[in-house]
């Protein structure tokens, strides 16, 4: 199913500024899609043009098979859950309050709100004792980001817009909120639109990244048809000079072993026969990246994957170094 | 030194006729505050939602702050009458101009992203006035108010000059008959007064303010 669709979509100001020209694309329900480019590329106007905060010029917006300019704004934006930087949450109202922002907007009962905030603070690992009648200004600039995502959540919407939600973070709280967003992705089944411009965060948390020039999307494609075939040299320079190594990053193990079978045993064998220990094993959502630190610390050629105590697969060392290789 | 003890013994001496002042002071005070209050932020309001309405209401509120008080009072008396009414009129006028600019500067100071936010999470124009800019600009709009309180309590001395009683009635006729005692009793009450005024609202500013993010004052 389609979440959301760019058909040929313009947008022009009032001052004459091209913010996008001619964008079409599909975004899948439950994916996480990135917008990433250069400030000034339209990548946030994409964003604003989905929950009408901009209207298109020119082309339609599709939410859920329906062109946006036809759904009433206020309640279309009461679906449409909506985070950007910390400085977005309401300073004069506690943590609880602003994420019972939409919940009472939408006129939920008072229980059923109460007992949403409790569950989204429990989700955030916010004790709700703890933090629901504190303010924002209390919290740390982590704490806060947290807090926005979970006042976006607070209804539980089907589509999620996110503009540069970790900007203004440490590098340290960036990671690990980036990583535990990825974990909460699982649980909660939301499309996603996240703009960026960090093209790391772009490959790290995206299923499919968008990536924009002066108004232009010029790659739409997954994170590894991005790393392997850049589009031109502007996503090339854009990506780095360094796409082998971050090709590792976004290649899961499991999509590059070799069957089970008596290699495996083989695997298996020289891990541990390498340092005595057998326990020197991939999972197989562990990166092409993780596996060749591991290989690197453990001396080895191979390694095996393994899922719930059975040897699923192999993977060497050549087959990284290919992988890096590939496409340079 | 003589003369404040002077001024206090005639205080005294008074007392009664005092605090019949006092109140007649006090009530126009409040009653041209209120009024104000009740004028001014929804007209600040109106003021925000256009460039437009802007420029007129604060062009208004300039003006009224230009024209004399006794000018007011010699203007409207003819349709209000000699007394209490003409004398709140004016000043009310007077005191509509920093409610006005703060309520406009408290509104339009609230941050962008903040209003951007609430926009984004489909509140409509007016929940945000209610639910955001207004609360977030409240102790500016305070800061206003008790400006125009301190400015009050000054402004209704000059209601004694059309029969609308208050502490001007002492301190008129003691500059006339040279009655320093009188004019002191007079005097030095309304200073105390304002003194007050301006700490009791500090106060109420403080607490409006509790759980707000650090925000710059903002005073005429």
């Amino acid at each position: 199913m389609t979440a959301i669709r760019f058909e040929d979509v313009t947008k022009v100001y009032s001052d004459g500024t091209v913010a996008i020209e001619n964008v079409s694309y599909e975004v899948e329900e439950g994916t996480t899609t990135v917008l990433v480019g250069p400030s000034g590329c339209g990548k946030t106007t994409t964003m604003k043009l989905v929950n009408r905060l901009e209207d298109p010029s020119g082309g339609t917006v599709y939410y859920e098979g329906s062109d946006v300019e036809e759904l009433d704004r206020i309640d279309l934006r009461r679906d449409i859950g909506y985070v950007i930087q910390e400085i977005g949450l309401f300073g004069h109202m506690t943590v609880g309050e602003n994420i019972a922002t939409v919940p009472e907007l939408k006129g939920w009962d008072e229980s059923r709100i109460d007992e949403r905030i409790d569950e989204l603070l429990e989700l955030m690992d916010m004790p709700p004792e703890d933090y629901c009648d504190q303010y924002p200004r209390e919290l740390s600039g982590g704490q806060r980001q947290r807090v926005g995502i979970a006042r976006a959540l607070a209804s539980e919407p089907d589509v999620m817009l996110m503009d540069e939600p970790f900007g203004a973070l440490d590098p340290i709280t960036r990671e690990n909120l980036q990583d535990e967003f990825l974990e909460l992705q699982q649980q909660i089944d939301t499309t996603i639109l996240f703009v960026t411009h960090s093209i790391d965060e772009a490959l790290k948390m995206g299923d499919k990244i968008a990536i924009y020039d002066v108004g232009q999307v010029v790659q739409y494609d997954t994170p590894q048809e991005i790393l392997e075939n850049p589009a031109n040299e502007f996503v090339e320079d854009f990506v780095g000079a360094d796409r082998g190594l971050k090709r590792l990053q976004v290649t899961q193990v499991q999509t590059i072993m070799s069957e089970p079978g008596a290699e495996a045993d083989t695997g298996t064998a020289i891990a541990a026969d390498g340092n005595g220990k057998m326990d020197v094993t991939l999972s197989p959502a562990d990166s092409a990246q993780v596996a060749l630190s591991r290989m690197i610390q453990h001396d080895v050629e191979k390694l095996p994957v393994v899922a719930d105590s059975a040897v699923v697969g192999t993977v060497t060392k050549d087959t990284i170094h290919n992988i890096a290789r590939r496409g340079d | 030194m003589g003369a404040l003890i002077e001024g206090w013994q005639y205080l005294l001496t008074n007392f009664g006729e005092f605090l019949t002042l006092l109140q007649e002071h006090l009530f126009m005070v409040a009653v041209a505050e209120l009024a104000a209050i009740a004028v001014a932020v929804p007209a600040a309001i109106v003021a925000t939602r256009s460039d437009r309405a802007k420029k007129w209401i604060l062009n208004v509120g300039n003006v009224a702050q230009t024209i004399p008080t006794l000018a007011i009072i010699a203007l409207v008396y003819p349709l209000l009458g000699i007394g209490l009414k003409s004398a709140i009129f004016g000043i009310w006028v007077y005191a509509l101009l920093p409610i006005l600019t703060n309520t406009v500067t408290g509104i339009e100071n609230v941050d962008r992203e903040t209003v951007n936010a609430a926009r984004g999470m489909g509140m409509t124009d007016w929940e945000i006035m209610k639910r955001i800019q207004l609360p977030l600009a409240i102790p500016v709009i305070f800061a206003g108010i008790r400006t125009s309180s301190v400015i009050n309590v000054g402004t209704a001395y000059l209601a004694f000059f059309i029969g609308g009683g208050g502490l001007g009635l002492w301190v008129i006729s003691g500059i006339q008959l040279f009655n320093t005692p009188q004019m002191l009793a007079g005097a030095i009450p309304g200073a105390l007064l304002a003194i007050c005024a301006d700490l009791l609202l500090a106060g109420v500013e403080r607490y409006v303010g509790r759980g707000h993010d650090v925000q710059v004052g903002v005073s005429a």
